[in-house]
């Protein structure tokens, strides 16, 4: 039996990650959406590592914030821990990482979408897409109740066709203990949606009690900590630190000695895994000359005993597992409270999605996160805030938020995943940036915060706190460019103080700064007149400073990028019929449809000179078209 | 590929090859055409490119704006747009010098900001701009194709050998290097060593080297490399290689040896009149010679191929052989001079048409050869392949860019820069070098990081 369940603008499939970001989207532009969930309980759920954030997550994360996104301020307001990382290095690498107490982050986000107006959460296990005449029109779920949409976002995570694998163990399973969903993969495959199938994994978790820290190398947070949402004014927490420890040669012979009850070595798991999150057996089989590998010890939360063991994520058989574990120092006694597990699940070809994440043929059905064939909390919640955005955008019949290579790392992300295609899952990397320097995380609101203003995502308050600080710094930065000191024997005398050398010639400030060796703050003792700046704009007037010239060399291959990116091609081409074009490419082309020049040459096996045919092609279609309109 | 697709730069390619007269063309297209030109040209009189008129030759020489030294005698035709081939500012540059002035004028173009023209450049700017009809659209594809196949056949035949295991080991140093940085940068938690300045510093100075090697080869012998390739074959004994050294005596200087380019075809080179020779096969030629041992037919046939010109040589004082008779079917439809050797054993009055009467004891007949080389190459019979010059050229200006990047890492490391800034130079100069190759970095780093390193959770 079916029944009418209601009307809704919205239906948002699925309340991880990427769900969650694109319900409260959808519902604070002001669309009546409804966010289902298999269970109520594993709301924005974190069923791997208890962290949010790292090298490229963590500037995910911000830009998600800039967008006017929920992860910033969820993680703000839950973190046990936080680092900045790769201090060491240069500003556009600088990355946070905070560690989450997991049900507390869940249940702040829960909180949150509960008293979003404009939204309903409910468990219901999405069974059925409902399309007519190429359109979205409902989701059906298990209980039978349609719910009427005119737009949909499927968020499904790892939970299609879900699959545990423990050893020899396997059955069907959602992560962490959660049901699979078992239906909505068919009801895809017959709306034409081609599904492939992925798979990842996790460590055991341990019981606090049950391990020997002094036996390890503590971890502590960073003294300071920089919050990830630039709404949050400042983060006064006890941290709790994580640990190091390491495996040794009784845990290699274990895993070699066992090797053939591992299901990713023996046939059984046939899904393609991360190369991002090799398992311990991948690290030693492949890295056998490697003596150690480091594990982390990090606590899941402040209210539980559970340890996530990271390094040691295993499909090997639970008494295997139980024994390699106990190898470690100060693992000895370790007692499981959760087993290592792979996972294997359904996911589409992102490359059948527009960069809207709308798929190219079924208006009004958009997909973001795991399904997408990215793994990651962070790289799925910028998804979903994109994808519900532009749902929201599309029934406005307004042009949908795109964001590019040279904007975002959303915009890298999405280009990325719908361009090149994937066949493993995908992870944030800063090195698939090409834009890095200009990409940095310290200004991730500056390039950002006016889309998400416009987006209708952040307030009047914040958008004016943004322009401020847009200000500020600009004018800093004149008046330091303006700001001269003379060779005097005082001030030369102020800059070997400093750990400068001496100047030869009036400098201005500007200039000065320029030295790896000075820094704002330093420079203080030259100038009288300086503006009260606030650390988030202080280290903005430096990091343009100091990099000005690797900066300036950035923005001026952006410009050509944006050139090709500016060149469109019309979508309805059948690149077939281009009888120039190598059929490789044609079918390439095809398959992918892209939106402009640049776009079509990121295309792998689309040559530059099929590049060339096709503005032939499109020339003479222009002149034919012209001719016609004569 | 970038600036391809913009249509905005400015381009050059060798229009013609060293065909006809010995007269190449360089064309220059584009808004920079003029301004870039006018630096290296100087006209006796002072008159300038810029001021000249449009569709008017003027006369001068190419210079060396560095050295100030004159390069070749030239012919410049500057063609203001529209009224150009592409519809363009067009300077085309009519050189007489040969090959080598040619390729220098070229590489001086090149290090100014000129941007070596893809296959079928001209033709597609021709058309985007309008100066080519509707229905050319087709043909044009066609130009594109063509010319990419062909050019691709030339760069893959250059690529071959020891170019391509320097240019191979030039990149593996270089990414190695490259994903060690971002492998720190990605995993800084993780048990990787930190890449020390003085290691990245190593490694670009080891890839400067071989790359400086790859140049001094190319810039030594490659151009000289780049003559009309030329078989000599013929019977054992009949004299070719008495021939072969009578033409190399003459040419001691250019005998180069250079690794890179020969492999089990031993090639030496002539110069006959201004026009470099390569001749193919010398080892096999000296080895026939001396052992009675004949190359196989396949071999021939091989040689045939490689083979722009062919000298084919008989013993006039012996009847011709069976297999004399087979290799002249096979030279049907080649370019051949035959020569009758040893006419000094056997008097004969007069030689049939085409044969060039020769004997190798007194030197008779030589002149004659040369004579008919030269004319065969001025008359556009044997054409020299423009193709070889472009890459050659093409490959020199993107090693020296790759160069350039790699001092511009050693700046930036030099004054203090975070790694994430040197690895975009390292970066950009991994691109310049794969330009050479046309193989994409794409995914090439990310996955060397997880082949090197073990990493992730």
């Amino acid at each position: 039996m079916t029944y009418q369940g209601g009307n809704y603008d919205i239906v948002v499939v699925g309340a991880g990650h990427a769900g969650c970001e694109a319900a409260l989207a959808a519902a604070r532009m002001g669309f009546n959406t409804l966010l289902l969930t298999i269970n109520l309980d594993s709301v924005a759920m974190m069923p791997c590592n208890p962290s949010i954030g790292g090298t490229g997550k963590g500037h995910l994360v911000r830009e998600i914030d800039a967008l006017g996104g929920e992860m910033g301020k969820n993680i703000d307001a839950t973190m046990i821990q936080s680092k900045m990382l790769n201090t060491a290095k240069g500003p556009a690498v600088h990355s946070l990482r905070a560690q989450a107490d997991k049900k507390n982050y869940q249940f702040r986000m829960k909180e949150v979408i509960e008293n979003q107006p404009n939204l309903l959460l409910k468990q219901q296990e999405a069974t059925e897409i409902l399309i007519e005449k190429g359109k979205i029109t409902g989701v059906k779920v298990l209980t039978g109740a349609i719910y009427a949409c005119r737009a949909a976002i499927i968020c499904s995570g790892t939970y299609l066709k879900g699959r545990i694998i423990i050893g020899d163990v396997s059955y069907d399973g959602g992560p962490n203990g959660l049901f699979p969903a078992m239906y909505l993969s068919q009801s895809l495959k017959e709306n034409g949606i081609e599904l492939q199938r992925f798979k990842t994994g996790t460590p055991a978790r341990v019981d606090a009690k049950s391990l020997d820290f002094d036996k390890m190398v503590i971890q502590n947070g960073d003294e300071k900590i920089i919050p990830f949402s630039f709404e949050t004014e400042e983060i006064n927490i006890d941290q709790v630190p994580c640990y190091l420890t390491y495996t040794n040669e009784k845990t290699h012979q274990i895993i070699n000695q066992n090797i053939d009850r591992s299901p990713l070595y023996n046939g059984e798991v046939t899904g393609i895994g991360p190369r991002y999150c090799p398992s311990i057996e991948t690290k030693v089989m492949r890295f056998n000359d490697k003596d150690r590998h480091q594990i982390f010890i990090e606590p899941e939360g402040l209210n539980t005993n559970e340890i996530y063991v990271q390094g040691m994520s295993s499909s090997l058989p639970e008494d295997v597992q139980i024994d390699l574990y106990r190898t470690v120092p100060g693992m000895e006694h370790a007692e499981f409270m959760r087993s290592a597990y792979a996972i294997e699940y359904d996911c589409i070809h992102p490359t059948r999605l527009k960069a809207s994440l709308e798929l190219k043929d079924i208006d009004g059905l958009f997909f973001a996160g795991q399904i997408n064939g990215t793994s990651g909390y962070e790289e799925a919640a910028a998804q979903g805030l994109i994808a519900g955005i532009n749902a929201v955008k599309g029934l406005k019949n307004e042009e949908p938020v795109i964001l590019d290579r040279s904007q975002a790392y959303i915009g890298v992300l999405i280009d990325d995943i719908i361009t090149k295609g994937i066949d493993e899952p995908y992870r944030m990397m800063t090195s698939r940036c090409e834009y890095r320097l200009l990409l940095r995380q310290d200004n991730a609101d500056l390039r950002l915060t006016p889309i998400g203003y416009q987006a209708g995502l952040i307030n009047e308050e914040r958008y004016k706190r943004f322009l401020d600080k847009k200000v500020t710094v600009e004018k800093e930065i004149e008046r330091l460019l303006s700001f001269t000191i003379k060779p005097s024997a005082e001030n030369n005398e102020k800059m070997i103080e400093l750990g400068s050398t001496p100047i030869k010639k009036s400098l201005s400030l500007f200039e000065i700064l320029k030295r790896p060796e000075m820094t704002y703050d330093l420079l203080a003792v030259f100038d009288d007149q300086r503006p009260a700046l606030n650390w988030s704009e202080k280290e903005q007037v430096e990091v343009q400073i100091k990099y000005e010239g690797y900066i300036k060399k950035q923005l001026a291959q952006v410009e050509q990028y944006k050139k090709l990116e500016h060149r469109s091609i019309p979508n309805d081409l059948d690149y077939t019929k281009i009888s120039g074009l190598r059929l490789e490419a044609a079918e390439k082309l095809n398959a992918i449809k892209p939106l402009s020049m640049g776009q079509a040459s990121r295309i792998s096996g689309v040559s530059p000179a099929d590049m060339s045919v096709l503005m032939i092609y499109l020339e003479q279609q222009k002149r034919r078209n012209q001719r016609a309109g004569d | 590929m970038k600036e391809q697709l913009l249509n905005e730069d400015t381009i050059a390619a060798v229009a013609t090859g060293l065909g006809g007269a010995g007269i190449g063309i360089i064309r220059v297209s584009g808004d920079q055409a003029i301004a870039l030109v006018e630096p290296l040209f100087k006209n006796p009189k002072g008159k300038t490119l810029t001021k000249a008129a449009s569709h008017q030759l003027l006369y001068g020489q190419m210079v060396d704006p560095q050295t100030n030294m004159d390069i070749d005698e030239v012919l410049l035709s500057k063609m203001v747009k529209p009224h150009s081939y592409t519809a363009e500012d067009v300077v085309e540059i009519n050189c007489h010098g040969g090959i080598v002035p040619m390729q220098k004028i070229l590489g001086l173009l090149l290090s100014a900001g000129v941007r070596m023209a893809e296959p079928g450049e001209f033709t597609k700017r021709a058309f985007l701009n309008g100066r080519l009809d509707l229905t050319q659209a087709e043909a044009v594809m066609d130009i594109i194709n063509a010319k990419t196949e062909e050019g691709l056949k030339y760069s893959v035949s250059q690529l071959e050998g020891k170019l391509s295991d320097h240019l191979e080991e030039i990149d593996q140093e270089l990414l190695a290097i490259l994903s060690h940085m971002e492998a720190n940068i990605e995993y800084p938690e993780f048990d990787i060593e930190e890449v020390t300045n003085s290691e990245i510093k190593t490694s670009v100075v080891t890839a400067v080297k071989k790359i400086d090697q790859v140049l001094e080869g190319s810039e030594a012998g490659k151009i000289y490399r780049e003559g009309i390739t030329t078989a000599i074959l013929g019977e054992p004994n009949v004299g070719k290689s008495s021939l072969l050294n009578t033409l190399l005596m003459e040419n001691k200087a250019i005998v180069t040896d250079i690794p890179g380019t020969t492999r089990d075809i031993i090639e030496e080179y002539i110069n006959v009149k201004g026009i470099p020779f390569k001749i193919i096969d010398t080892a096999g030629i000296r080895e026939t010679d001396n052992e009675v041992e004949r190359i196989g037919v396949e071999k021939s046939r091989n040689l045939l191929d490689k083979a722009n010109l062919v000298i084919f040589m008989r013993d006039i004082s012996k009847p011709l052989s069976q297999r004399e008779e087979e290799l002249m079917t096979l030279l049907k439809n080649k370019n051949t001079i035959y020569i009758a050797n040893k006419t000094d054993l056997k008097e004969t009055e007069k030689m049939p048409d085409p044969w060039i009467p020769m004997s190798l004891l007194t030197e008779a007949g030589i002149d004659l050869l040369k004579q008919k080389m030269v004319d065969m190459v001025y008359a556009g019979t044997v054409n020299q392949d423009a193709d070889y010059l472009v890459t050659n050229s093409r490959h020199i200006n993107q090693l020296n860019k790759c160069k350039e990047h790699l001092h511009a890492a050693l700046e930036t490391m030099a004054s203090g820069m975070p790694v994430e800034l040197i690895s975009i130079d390292v970066m950009n100069a991994v691109e310049s070098l794969r330009e050479i190759t046309g193989k994409a970095v794409g995914m090439d780093i990310i996955n060397q990081i997880f082949k090197n390193f073990c990493i992730g959770k």
